[in-house]
């Protein structure tokens, strides 16, 4: 999508109909939810959302629902399968005559990172080797947010978590470095995969907008900052999630039919310090002394990463040292 | 129709094609492979009109077929043993979604050992999970209890999944002779699936929703319960009309030489024709033996068990399956049937045999009846049978001694 075919210039395009009604059961400040809210403003009205256990689970307390369209909630390991279902029965439905083409619905999976990157790994790998026509939207809080933030293979080195403690023995917390499950969406050869960031909103709607054109396996990370899990205040969510992407831990991407482009590029990368700073799943990084190797550790990974993309793309960011 | 030969898979097979199911997900085991080899073929032939989709895993197999019967897809699939067990999560899922799709299972020892014969520890896994149970004795009943199970199971005084059951290579790989039914007259049988609030664009719906209190919880398991006793009556309505269509019926239990019979061992699935022959030789020494078979095994069908076995001397509960730790599975839900029942036998004696296929002769068969008459004699608390012949012990000692060799 050029910017010129695109129909979202500025935030101002943003769908104004919402499909989600105001009030859940979520966490105040949950960029989850705010993710889920976006993606369907994008997608519109016809949507069967296919869910595993997570925080998003919750948004259905029978006999609640804040939701315009369809839910389903299948079970922790097999949303993806439970969307082959869904898909499958309408394909055979409206091929037989049984069910006019008016309702079609738009499949689109949605899980944290624990279905993601870890127990419906699997699943996923099933559906994208079979081509299924659906949307999978992980909101990545990079950890198991709904029991209590235990480590997740989505979560990042440094972070503590309540299964990876930073306690004397273990200074780091967490020192499994991060799934890179764009790349491993993207080696499955799904024709379309990106991740998004609720703070950069045109990205995000941009991203879903390409989605709806491509058939096969569309596949969106989304980072979602989680004040209870990350620790922060949850006015803050947008601006940790605008710092992840300024300081280039949470790079802005997409793969189409593989070839992969950087979105969104820092140019001149903020210090990882200035988001490492914001949440207490850090502190340790910080207290009682700051732990500069392990930060600059941190802020390596990050530079390689981009000094990569940049000599593949064509670009150059500027280290937060130069 | 004419009868024909045909492996207890291929009539499962061929049971969903008449009930002109819409989807079917999949996932090979042995031996219920050529159940889903025959439907890859039939439709890719073009001669069954059903989308046939081969998943990752049983989990996700279950998943799919769930989610299909949700949107409104009549769905069939098959699966055994480990199969199963691997998809169990999904089975209590599917049945709370109150999907009314018909999995066929194809029983098989559980692992470890990895075993591929018979025994009934796979199915009865399942037996807590919301799914009705239909077990079969021969490769017709597999045919008739897909079809009847479609119907049961989508009545809107059930709308619960079901299971039916035939046991691997005993029935599954073996050629017995099959009616199947006219596809018009299945028709009037068993007519177009109509889902009840199926996900669909007009009218949105949201399924498998948390309740966050017990009290909720309990309203909707209670409700599934109420749900699966019904289906006794329902299956009975059903099994009446299937007699007048086609000439076979079918009880949720069925008995064999019961009517003066003090002594009655308790079956289920293909094992059963071997109870059969037993009752016959005994009956021809003058023993009063009988049978009485199990068919539907969820919803439980207790008065049938409580009437027909009320009154004898003595029960013997056959159990394919065995739980370490406490022994066979049927045992105690026949107990139970048979408590409150006035003149309830003097003695129920637990059995154990045919684990994984294990063989079974004519003279063991006999011996669990002559077990249950010197039990009435003596008067003596039954101790159980865990069936093992000496030639089989035998050679059991000498294939150890060669595993302790290689030492």
């Amino acid at each position: 999508m050029t910017s010129s075919t695109t129909r979202y210039k500025t935030l101002k395009d943003m769908p104004a109909e919402d499909y989600l009604a105001p009030g859940n059961t979520l966490c105040a400040g949950c960029g989850g939810i705010l993710a889920v809210r976006v993606f369907h403003k994008a997608l519109g009205p016809n949507v069967a959302w296919v869910n595993a256990a997570g925080c998003m689970t919750i948004l259905m307390t029978y006999p609640l629902s804040p939701l315009k369209s369809n839910w389903l909630y299948t079970a922790f390991a097999s949303a993806p399968a439970g969307a082959q279902g869904v898909r499958d029965a309408l394909d055979v439905l409206m091929a037989k005559g049984k069910l006019p083409k008016s309702e079609d619905l738009k499949v689109v999976v949605v899980t944290g990172d624990g279905a993601a990157y870890d127990i419906g790994l699997q699943s996923t790998a099933g559906a994208i080797d079979r081509r299924l026509d659906f949307y999978y939207l992980c909101y990545d809080n990079e950890a198991y947010g709904n029991t209590g933030f235990q480590t997740s293979t989505s979560t990042p080195y440094g972070s503590s978590t309540k299964t990876t403690p930073a306690t004397a023995a273990f200074p780091l917390g967490n020192t499994s470095p991060k799934k890179d499950l764009f790349e491993v969406w993207r080696a499955m050869k799904a024709p379309y995969v990106a991740t998004l960031a609720n703070s950069h909103g045109v990205d995000f709607l941009r991203k879903v907008e390409k989605g709806t054109a491509i058939r096969g396996p569309k596949l969106y990370i989304a980072f979602a900052g989680c004040p209870t899990g990350m620790g922060f205040d949850p006015k803050d969510t947008v601006e940790v999630e605008k710092l992840a992407v300024s300081t280039g831990i949470w790079p802005l991407r997409e793969a189409v039919d593989g070839v992969v482009r950087h979105t969104v590029v820092p140019r001149s990368l903020t210090p990882v310090r200035e988001y490492l700073r914001t949440q207490e799943r850090f502190r340790h990084l910080f207290l009682p002394t700051e732990k500069t190797e392990a930060i600059a550790e941190i802020q390596a990974s990050v530079l390689a990463y981009w000094k990569e993309a940049g000599a593949r793309e064509g670009f150059s960011v500027k280290s937060p040292d130069a | 129709m004419k009868a024909q030969l045909l492996t207890g898979n291929r009539a499962a097979a061929a049971a969903a094609r008449l009930a002109r199911v819409d989807y079917i997900p999949a996932y090979p085991i042995t031996p219920q492979t050529e159940i889903i080899e025959t439907v890859a073929d039939w439709v890719r032939e073009g001669t069954m009109d059903s989308k046939f989709v081969q998943l990752e895993s049983e989990h996700s197999m279950m998943t799919a077929a769930g989610t299909a019967s949700l949107t409104g897809a009549r769905v069939f699939t098959a699966t055994s043993s480990q199969g199963l067990l691997y998809a169990l999560e999904m089975l209590y899922n599917v049945a709370g979604w109150r999907a009314p799709m018909v999995l066929v299972n194809v029983s098989r020892g559980v692992a470890a050992p990895i075993v591929l014969e018979p025994d009934h520890n796979d199915v009865l896994a399942a037996r807590d999970s919301g799914f009705l149970q239909f077990h079969s004795e021969t490769c017709q009943e597999v045919a008739d209890l897909v079809l009847l199970a479609y119907r049961v199971a989508e009545d809107r005084r059930v709308m619960l999944p079901a299971i039916v059951n035939m046991d691997g290579f005993y029935l599954s790989f073996t050629r017995e002779r099959v009616t199947l039914p006219e596809q018009e007259a299945v028709d009037r049988f068993l007519p177009l699936y109509e889902p009840l609030n199926p996900v669909r664009a007009s009218r949105p719906v949201s399924r498998g929703s948390a309740v966050m209190e017990g009290f909720l919880y309990s309203y909707f398991k209670y409700n599934m319960h109420a749900a699966a006793l019904r289906a006794k009556k329902v299956f009975s309505e059903a099994s009446r009309e299937y007699e007048r269509l086609f000439g076979r019926a079918y009880g949720p239990v069925e008995g064999y030489m019961l009517d003066d019979a003090e002594y009655v061992l308790v079956m289920s699935n293909s094992f059963t024709s071997l109870g059969r022959q037993a009752v016959k030789r005994m009956r021809e020494r003058g023993v009063p033996a009988g049978l009485l078979k199990l068919r539907m095994v969820r919803p439980f069908p207790t008065e049938e068990v409580a009437a027909l076995l009320g009154g004898r001397k003595v029960v013997a509960v056959f159990d394919q399956n065995l739980a370490p730790g406490f022994g066979g599975i049927f045992y105690p839900e026949i107990a139970g049937a048979l408590y409150h029942v006035r003149g309830r036998p003097n003695a129920i004696l637990p059995v154990i045999g045919g684990l994984g296929g294990k063989q079974i002769t004519s003279k063991e068969m006999a011996s669990i009846f002559e077990a249950m008459i010197a039990i009435d004699r003596q008067g003596k608390t039954p101790t159980p049978i865990f069936l093992m012949r000496d030639d089989e012990l035998a050679r059991v000692k000498k294939i150890v001694a060669m595993a302790e060799e290689g030492r």
